[in-house]
């Protein structure tokens, strides 16, 4: 994540002092202090259980120790980031011992439940934008919906797709959307309604249907609102994923791998999860960025 | 609508205006936008309407629009309500501001309402193209609207009202935000699309000169409650260049104009 691929067209050095280097001393800064902290957290326990019985230990030994536990306190960066090469590298793709096996498994329920969620939250828009009466009826149940805690609802969603015979990715898919669709429809509650009164008559003037309206005017005007909300909506539709694997005690997933790092004390597996999770993250938002990108490439200041 | 008891017109006539009156709030603090407006424009004919803010210019032209109702009175356009009018895509309308779609390229805006239309899609490029040559924008289709001038933006817009062929062009001030240079310069193709086509065209301004230099026929409103003071037609003739505005009878139409105006003013 670190190593940034200078362009040649900006001038590397500008690039370098401009980008790089802020970017690389905050992550250095970070680092040390994972590092002391690491050192600190997992001191005592060091001492207790391998350098007391041993006998005589000096700073180097103790130094040594909290680098190489078994259960750490808190993983030295190199541990955590060892486990992941080596849960990457030493199995096959489809081993439940591989992470990206995880990685797999949970981008495909996010990604299930963000198409849904959008697509959810693109109808409701385009209801509460054009009927005043469903205006008013959905959207205080949609802002409601939001205050109840995922956590929550996880549990019942799945028990309840469970007796309808869905499990696997429906009901994760499922809270990922029900996470999703709400930063959309309100984004594009807002987009639809964006454009002025003057673009508005000039449809009028010429006769336009209210779908034309829509597709011509509406949808175009409210990309720009559009994307920041799929940027929030598929980072917490992964969030929803990933709560959806806790309850279930699945076998697969980031949320599967987290709770049995828990469950077994392996703090070195939780990182390595948790690093993953974030990669998987950032990747979704990037994807969606680039998407973005592509498709108001055409925009100007207007 | 309002214009459904009006007595049978001469369906001949472009836009017919019989005692319009339109006023805003009427229970509360009534605002008489429109008072008892008699307006006849016949087909081929340029026709301005000037005055002062507040004089009710925009308002006549948006009610023959569709764009807004009057209370009372009747209003008919090639012998319909402007309702049907509109539905029947009778008329191009020209705003104040070009407003063009920022996504859109050039030749996009100008196919907009040929795709309203369900033209296909090959009949929408080729009818826009034409369009934009005929406003003096060859070459310019792939450009976007934030890559143009003020200028160029409104004879896209220009391009854009005509290019279903309407028979009536209606114009809010077009020129109104753009600089003098080029506010002549496209008075100037104005007056010749006109001229080419005898196209009818109704047109706000509150420039004397620029209504002069346009119109056949200028019709001068005045504020509280807003009327047509006078209807002065033009002795110029149809053909028409800028270096006509020194000349005496252009300064004898606009010294009648600007009497009529104050005429307005001292009611």
């Amino acid at each position: 994540m670190a190593t940034t691929t200078s362009a040649p067209s900006l001038g590397v050095s500008a690039r370098l002092t401009q980008q790089v280097l802020p970017i690389g001393a905050i992550l250095l800064t970070v680092l040390v202090l994972w590092y002391l902290l690491a050192v600190y957290l997992n001191a005592p326990g060091a001492i207790e259980r391998v350098l007391a019985p041993q006998g005589a230990w000096s700073w180097t030994d103790l130094l040594r120790e909290t680098m190489a536990m078994q259960r750490p306190v808190l993983p030295a960066p190199h541990e955590v980031a060892l486990d992941l090469w080596s849960s990457i590298t030493g199995w096959p793709l489809n081993s439940p011992r591989n992470l990206l096996y995880h990685v797999a498994v949970t981008g495909h329920s996010t990604l299930v439940g963000f198409a849904m969620g959008t697509v959810l939250g693109l109808v409701l828009s385009v209801c509460i934008v054009h009927s005043r009466t469903l205006d008013r009826a959905l959207l205080p149940w949609i802002v409601a919906s939001q205050s109840v805690p995922v956590l929550a609802i996880a549990p019942i969603v799945l028990v309840i797709l469970g007796s309808f015979g869905l499990a696997g990715v429906a009901p994760k898919a499922v809270i990922a959307m029900y996470l999703c669709f709400f930063p959309v429809t309100v984004a594009m509650v807002q987009g639809l309604r964006s454009p002025q009164v003057i673009e508005t008559e000039m449809l009028h003037t010429y006769a336009a249907s209210r779908w034309q309206a829509l597709w011509m005017l509406r949808l175009p005007a409210a990309l720009p609102f559009l994307f920041p909300a799929l940027r929030v909506g598929i980072a917490a539709g992964l969030v929803g994923a990933m709560v959806a694997e806790l309850p279930t005690g699945a076998q697969a997933g980031l949320g599967a791998r987290l709770l049995t790092g828990s469950y077994y004390g392996q703090t070195v597996q939780i990182w390595s999860a948790l690093v993953m999770s974030a990669v998987l993250g950032l990747t979704l938002t990037a994807a969606v960025a680039g998407i973005e990108r592509l498709v108001m490439r055409n925009r100007g200041q207007a | 609508m309002s214009a459904t008891s009006a007595p049978l017109a001469s369906a001949s006539l472009a836009v017919e205006v019989r005692n319009a009156s339109l006023i805003y709030n009427p229970d509360a603090a009534p605002v008489h936008a429109l008072a008892n407006i008699d307006l006849a424009v016949q087909p081929g004919e340029f026709v301005s309407l000037i005055g002062p803010s507040g004089c009710g210019k925009t308002t006549l032209l948006r009610v023959i629009a569709d764009l807004e109702h009057i209370t009372s009175g009747s209003v008919l356009v090639n012998g319909v309500s402007p309702h049907e009018a509109r539905l029947a895509r009778a008329y191009g309308y020209v705003f104040q501001a070009p407003a063009l779609f920022p996504w859109r390229t050039v030749l996009g805006n100008v196919m907009l309402p040929l795709q309203i239309q369900d033209k296909t899609a090959a009949q929408c490029k080729s009818i826009a193209l034409e369009q934009l040559a005929r406003v003096g924008l060859t070459g310019f289709e792939g450009k976007y609207p934030w890559q143009l001038s003020g200028g160029m933006q409104q004879r896209v817009s220009i391009a854009r009202a005509l290019s279903f062929e309407p028979r009536i062009l209606m114009m809010d001030e077009p020129f109104g935000a753009l600089d003098e240079i080029t506010r002549d310069r496209l008075n100037e193709q104005l007056q010749q699309l006109w001229h080419r086509e005898r196209r009818t065209v109704v047109f706000v301004t509150h420039s004397i000169a620029e209504a002069v230099y346009l119109s056949t026929r200028i019709v001068v409103m005045s504020p509280r409650p807003g009327r047509i003071v006078r209807v002065i037609d033009s002795t110029l003739p149809d053909e028409r260049h800028l270096g006509l505005r020194d000349s005496p009878e252009f300064v004898a139409v606009a010294h009648a104009v600007r009497e009529a105006l104050a005429d307005g003013h001292h009611d």
